[in-house]
């Protein structure tokens, strides 16, 4: 694919859409927990939506995701169902993990949803391991494992990205940099300028990116070039994509630690209304964009009956799964 | 001890590092899903420290992969693999570094099967190597596999026979479950009867190491090898001690333990690993929670002091559990405070 090749209409269609069902599905689950008709813990993509969006349209059902609690965009860029995902959100017997899981622990393997973890960059090591199984079997797939800035502060993050450049393997380290760890600023916590500055340290089979995910042509393109790179046996890419998150860490955060001034600066930047902006110039319709959100928002609709049709799981769950052999469960 | 019978002359002995070398070469040879990792193991490197991984990368090419020194890469990246359908083999050179990789090892290989709802599961084999004795003190001996025992998931399994270490270390390895294999430093030099090729022992059953019909003792690894030299010993006496080697310390056999103990209304649990909240407590707790009434004596245990392991040699030797204990706490059973 070349990667200089500026994003078509069609492809900022197809990106702005998964984009759209992104911001569509966080909305419904933050409505729903305002309303105090869904009770979980919640940590809103919001503004983080065209990164996964435009990094999604580049990836297939075989490809890895690796990713985090933060992670609902991750997994819907992957294609994972919505009924499987809001069946999971309620702890039903339907949802992706039969309600063993939850929102921190989403796993999906048939849309390529690996792992999900609520442990700050843990993640990296388990992509690696998911990457050399298909670099062993000769299989094209890529890994694209997902985290926050503040993740790359922890020592798997180092681990991780050595032995990935070491056997270069074709893993993707997305970097979605919000400026925020919890409550804590990216320069309290991070002493490099730019995540992908270290890259650097991991010599050249690793290639460190910075690129404005808030920008669907900047963030297609960067997406584009890594996944080609992984694709054909290149090495890895860390991709640092900055960006925001409007909701706060986690739903329900007041963020009282966000200076004014920065939170308006970014909401000015907002990618959802530029993107739409930016589609309408393209040629698209009102009309269309508002057919395409219906269509998404009765997705959503017979999701979120599904998951409330759907049954508690049975109190046996509870002792299934521990071992591969049933019997083998303590008494 | 008894004179060797023409059988047991008969029957060619291997020590454990050949066992756990020939278990490691006949797994990959029997399936080409079996990789491996970790420091040092590649010929280039010496095929590890130890020697158990000596040939292998030679005969498996890039199946067999030397690490850097980066233990949550290691365990992270073998679980990882075993997302995507292989059965990695990942070598932690000594237990004590098994604390770098902890958030690898029992928030994810342990619980991704659970948490994902059966979708994916974490078949990986960690083998590691431990014991005091050799005055490497406190951050080169522990035995830390109660840590393990206690989250739902991960199976242990320490092995006290060249044979068994064979057979289990292929039951881990083509387990569908995360193992931890635990490799006792100090009998590594020690024979017994070769194995069978390619004959698993399947994981969460106990072995009777010796039948008996006074006193059960229960335990595993380097203790019980003690412990089936002081059975000969009391025989003579005309004691007759039962050891039930566990083999797997999880998931517990409790069917084999309550089986033995019911026979004999004695038990005696050897451990290494130190006293307190170790798995003799757990196999203590189990005999009495079902064999109470039946129990004659009070189950006695066994184990190593709960201090940090010592270099001087005589606090090291303070430190370890000691033969001589498992010898007094047999005949307590049968004589002492507690009898009915
Ligand atoms: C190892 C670990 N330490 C601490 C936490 C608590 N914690 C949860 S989220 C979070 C902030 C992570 O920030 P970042 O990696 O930037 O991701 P973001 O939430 O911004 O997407 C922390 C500290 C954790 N889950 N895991």
């Amino acid at each position: 694919m070349p990667t200089t090749e500026s994003l078509s209409p069609a492809a900022l269609l197809a990106v702005y859409t998964l984009a759209l069902r992104i911001h569509l599905v966080d909305e419904r689950f933050r409505g729903l927990l305002r309303s105090g008709r869904l009770a979980a813990v919640y940590y809103s993509p919001r503004g983080q939506e065209i990164l996964a969006a435009a990094m999604g349209v580049h990836l297939n059902a075989r490809d890895y995701l690796v990713t985090t609690y933060r992670g609902i965009h991750d997994q819907l860029a992957k294609g994972i169902p919505l009924r499987s995902l809001f069946a999971e959100y309620y702890g039903k017997a339907t949802g992706a993990c039969k309600g063993k899981g939850g929102a921190m622990h989403i796993t999906h393997p048939a849309s390529g949803v690996m792992v999900t973890t609520g442990v700050v960059g843990s993640g990296l090591p388990i992509a690696n391991g998911l990457a050399w199984a298909s670099q062993l079997k000769g299989e094209d797939r890529v890994t694209l494992c997902c985290f926050g800035d503040g993740a790359s502060n922890i020592g798997a993050f180092h681990e991780a990205l050595n032995l990935a450049a070491l056997w270069k393997l074709p893993v993707i380290f997305l970097c979605q940099n919000n400026g925020y760890g919890e409550c804590t600023p990216y320069g309290k916590a991070t002493a490099s300028a730019r995540i992908s500055d270290r890259a650097a340290a991991y010599g050249p089979n690793m290639l460190g990116v910075t690129v404005d995910g808030n920008d669907p042509e900047a963030m297609w393109t960067a997406s584009a070039a890594a996944v080609a790179r992984a694709r054909s046996g290149e090495g890895p890419t860390l991709l640092e994509a900055k960006t925001f998150r409007f909701m706060g860490h986690y739903f329900g955060d007041p963020g009282a630690y966000i200076p004014k001034a920065e939170y308006d600066a970014a909401l000015a930047k907002d990618p959802m209304p530029a993107t739409r902006a930016a589609v309408l110039a393209s040629g698209i319709s009102e009309a269309e964009l508002e057919d395409l959100k219906k269509q998404i928002e009765a997705d959503i609709d017979d999701a979120l009956q599904f998951a409330l049709d759907s049954p508690v799981p049975d109190l046996d769950e509870i002792n299934r799964d521990i071992y591969a052999d049933p019997t083998g469960a303590p008494a | 001890m008894n004179a060797p019978t023409a059988a047991t002359t008969a029957t060619k002995t291997i020590s454990f590092t050949e066992a756990y070398s020939r278990a490691l070469h006949d797994a990959m040879e029997m399936d080409p899903r079996v990789i491996m990792l970790g420091e040092d193991i590649a010929d280039e490197e010496g095929g590890g420290v130890f020697k158990v991984t000596k040939g292998l990368s030679t005969k498996f090419g890039s199946r067999v992969r030397t690490t850097p020194i980066s233990e949550q890469a290691i365990v992270g990246a073998a679980v990882g693999a075993a997302l995507a359908g292989l059965r990695p083999v990942a070598e932690i050179m000594l237990m004590n570094f098994i604390t770098v990789p902890m958030d690898q090892i029992v928030n994810h290989a342990a619980k991704l099967r659970f948490m994902s709802g059966g979708q994916t599961h974490v078949p990986i084999t960690i083998r590691t190597r431990t014991g005091a004795g050799a005055g490497t003190a406190g951050q080169h001996s522990d035995m830390l596999e109660a840590w393990f025992a206690h989250v739902a998931g991960m199976k242990v399994v320490i092995p006290s026979s060249p044979a068994d270490a064979y057979g289990l270390l292929l039951g881990c390895i083509f387990d569908e479950d995360p193992c931890l294999f635990i490799e006792d430093a100090m009998t590594r030099t020690q024979t017994g009867p070769e194995p069978e090729k390619g004959k698993i022992i399947p994981l969460g059953q106990a072995n009777v190491a010796r039948e008996g019909t006074d006193v059960t003792v229960i335990g595993y690894g380097r203790p019980l090898r003690d412990t089936l030299v002081i059975a000969e010993k009391l025989a003579a006496e005309g004691i007759s001690v039962e050891v039930l080697d566990l083999r797997t310390v999880s998931p517990l056999d409790t069917d084999s333990i309550l089986k033995s103990v019911a026979k004999t209304q004695r038990a005696v649990v050897v451990h290494e690993a130190p006293r307190s909240f170790g798995a003799g407590a757990e196999v203590a707790a189990r005999i009495q929670e079902h064999l109470y009434s039946e129990l004659k004596a009070p189950v006695l245990r066994v184990a190593s002091r709960d201090v940090t392991v010592p270099f001087a040699k005589v606090l090291e030797q303070e430190y370890l559990y000691k033969p001589s204990a498992i010898e007094a706490s047999i005949r307590q059973t049968l004589n002492g405070k507690g009898r009915r």
